[in-house]
C-alpha cells in the first residue's frame, strides 16, 4: 500500500545514493517539483532515466546529482539545446557524466520489458544506426520463427520512479490521464516508485483515456499542486513556454545558472 | 528583393509534398511547420501524428513541442508512447515520416547525436536520436526538410543516428529496414532526390531565383543535377497568408 507522505519524506526515505532513478512524464506530468527536492537534498551519484532528459534534467545535472544518464533525447523541447548536459558531457562540469543512449522505441521498449518482468524486448528498429555500438544494451537477435534479424534492447528496472499525475485518493490510487508517456510502464518496472499528484480526493471519479495505479504498487504518494509546472498537466494548467524559452539564457553560462539554482531551488522548500 | 523569404518557400515545397498521403508521423521543427500548413493548404485530410501519442491531431495554431496540449485536446486518439513505436510506426501503417536534421550526407543518412569524430568527447553534443531511427526506419516514405549549408550537407555524416540510404545502392533493403527511406530532401535552395541506382541525392528542382552554383557552394561534396531539373513554383500569395498567419498565432 502506497504512504500517503510529504514529498521530502518521500525523496528522503524511497531515492539513496547511487540509485537508478526514472522520472518519466513525457512532455506531459514531468515531475518537476520531486526533481527540485531531489537537488535541495543533494542527492549523488545517480543513474538518471528518462526518454527526455529535458529542463529537470539538464537542472538535475548542473546540481552535480547524476553520474550517469540514460536517455533517447536530450534537449529543451520546443526551444533548442540543453546547456548543463552539454557542458557536463562536453567539459564534465560539475561532474563527468556518463551517457547511455538509445531512441525513443528502443528506450520504450526497455520499460515495457522491465514491466513485463523480461530480461528484454525485441523491435524491429536500430539496424545500421552508430547507436547499436555505444551500449551493451543492444544487441542483434534473429527470430527463432521465421529467422528474421531484430534488435534486442535490455529490460531497465530502475530502483525508484518518479512520477507526477492528476490525481489520487486517500488510500494512494493513482490516476492519470491526456498524453501518458511511458509512465505506467516506468512506474510497473521499477522496485519504487513515487507519484507527486495535483490534488488528494476522497473518490477518483473515471476520466476518459485514464490509466489507473493501484496503491499496492506505488510505495509514496505526495500532493504536489503544479508540481509539474512548467510541463504541464491536463485539465489543471497548460505547458508554460515561456519559462521553457526563459532557460535557454539561464542555462548557457554556469554562473547564472549557479545563481538561478541557489535562488529558485535550494532558496526554497519543498 | 522576393515577396517570400528562402524558408517560406521550403516550408510551402515541404507542404505541398505531402499530397496523397493518408499519415504522417510529424518529427518536432520545420517538419511540423510544413504538415500543419499542408492540413490548411494542400493536403486537408491528412493524418498528423506525433511520437507523444497524439493521432490525428488537429491543432488551431503551431504546437511548440511534439508533447504541446494542443495536440492530445485535438487528436482522434490519445496513445501510450510504448503504443505509438509499437503498434503505430513499427507495423509500417504510416504513409510519410517527415524528418529534419543536424548534419545530411549524400546518401540521406541523417545525424543528430554528436559533431566530431569521436562519440565519446565530441565537439558538439546534439539532442541525439528520439524517434527519428524508427520513422525512417518504418514509415513507407520519409521526407526530409532541413536548411542547406556546407556544415549540414557533409558527405559522409559523423554519427548515423538515422539511415537514410546507408552506403547507397541497396544497402538499405541489406539492413532489413521496410520503408523505402527518404524520397525527397527540401531545403531552403532545392529539392533533391535519390538517383534510382546509386541512391546518391540529385537536384531535381530549383526554388524559383536560386542558381545551380548557389545550391554547389552550400553542398559539401560534389552534388549532382538531374538532366531535367525544374524550378519549384513559387508559393502562391494563399500558401504565405495561411504559412504567416500559422507562424505569427
Amino acid at each position: 500500500m502506497a504512504e500517503i507522505t510529504s514529498l521530502s519524506e518521500a525523496v528522503a526515505s524511497v531515492i539513496r545514493d547511487g540509485d537508478v532513478v526514472a522520472m518519466e512524464g513525457f512532455t506531459h506530468l514531468i515531475p518537476m517539483a520531486a526533481g527540485h527536492e531531489v537537488i535541495r537534498q543533494r542527492k549523488r551519484d545517480l543513474t538518471l532515466v528518462r526518454m527526455t532528459p529535458d529542463v529537470i534534467y539538464d537542472q538535475l545535472i548542473g546540481a552535480g546529482c547524476a553520474r550517469k544518464l540514460v536517455f533517447s533525447w536530450g534537449g529543451n523541447p520546443g526551444v533548442g539545446s540543453l546547456h548543463r548536459f552539454r557542458d557536463a558531457v562536453q567539459h564534465g562540469w560539475p561532474v563527468p557524466l556518463e551517457i547511455e543512449e538509445h531512441s525513443h522505441a528502443g528506450m520504450a521498449n526497455r520499460y515495457v520489458a522491465g514491466a513485463a518482468g523480461l530480461p528484454f524486448a525485441v523491435l524491429r528498429g536500430y539496424s545500421g544506426t552508430g547507436l547499436v555500438d555505444q551500449t551493451d544494451t543492444i544487441e542483434p537477435i534473429t527470430c527463432p520463427f521465421t529467422g528474421e534479424q531484430l534488435a534486442a534492447v535490455r529490460a531497465i528496472n530502475p530502483d525508484v520512479t518518479v512520477i507526477h499525475a492528476q490525481r489520487a485518493d486517500r488510500r494512494g490510487n493513482v490516476q492519470l490521464w491526456g498524453l501518458t508517456g511511458v509512465q505506467k510502464e516506468a512506474v510497473l518496472a521499477a522496485k519504487k516508485s513515487i507519484v507527486t499528484v495535483e490534488e488528494i480526493v476522497d473518490e477518483l471519479a473515471p476520466m476518459p483515456d485514464q490509466v489507473v495505479l493501484p496503491t499496492w504498487v506505488v510505495t509514496a504518494v505526495a500532493e504536489v499542486p503544479r508540481g509539474a509546472f512548467p510541463s504541464y498537466a491536463l485539465g489543471y494548467y497548460d505547458r508554460d513556454n515561456t519559462t521553457y524559452a526563459e532557460w535557454d539564457p539561464i542555462s548557457r553560462d554556469r554562473d547564472t545558472f549557479t545563481k538561478w539554482l541557489d535562488e529558485n531551488v535550494y532558496g526554497v522548500s519543498a | 528583393m522576393s515577396e517570400w523569404t528562402t524558408d517560406e518557400m521550403m516550408t510551402v515545397a515541404a507542404s505541398r509534398a505531402l499530397v496523397g498521403a493518408t499519415s504522417c508521423f510529424v518529427g518536432i521543427g520545420l517538419p511540423s511547420q510544413a504538415a500543419n500548413l499542408a492540413r490548411r493548404t494542400s493536403a486537408p485530410d491528412l493524418v498528423l501524428i506525433y511520437e507523444s501519442g497524439a493521432i490525428g491531431a488537429k491543432p488551431g495554431r503551431l504546437p511548440l513541442s511534439i508533447g504541446d496540449g494542443i495536440l492530445a485536446e485535438t487528436a482522434d486518439a490519445v496513445v501510450s508512447v510504448p503504443e505509438i513505436f509499437n503498434y503505430w510506426l513499427q507495423p509500417g501503417r504510416i504513409d510519410i515520416g517527415f524528418l529534419s536534421a543536424a548534419q545530411l550526407d549524400k546518401h540521406a543518412n541523417i545525424n543528430t547525436t554528436v559533431i566530431g569524430d569521436n562519440y565519446r568527447d565530441p565537439k558538439v553534443r546534439l539532442p541525439g536520436a528520439g524517434g527519428a531511427p524508427e520513422i525512417a526506419a518504418s514509415c513507407g516514405e520519409v521526407i526530409i526538410i532541413v536548411r542547406q549549408n556546407k556544415r549540414t550537407f557533409v558527405e559522409k555524416v559523423d554519427f548515423v543516428t538515422s539511415v537514410g540510404h546507408g552506403d547507397g545502392g541497396d544497402s538499405r533493403k541489406k539492413l532489413g529496414l521496410r520503408g523505402a527511406g527518404p524520397s525527397r530532401v527540401i531545403t531552403d535552395l532545392a529539392v533533391m532526390e535519390p538517383d534510382p541506382v546509386t541512391r546518391e541525392l540529385t537536384v531535381t528542382q530549383l526554388h524559383a531565383g536560386v542558381t545551380a552554383e548557389k545550391v554547389r557552394k552550400a553542398t559539401g561534396w560534389h552534388i549532382a543535377f538531374a538532366n531535367d531539373l525544374k524550378e519549384t513554383p513559387p508559393p502562391s500569395a494563399e500558401e504565405l497568408r495561411i504559412l504567416r498567419a500559422l507562424i505569427a498565432a
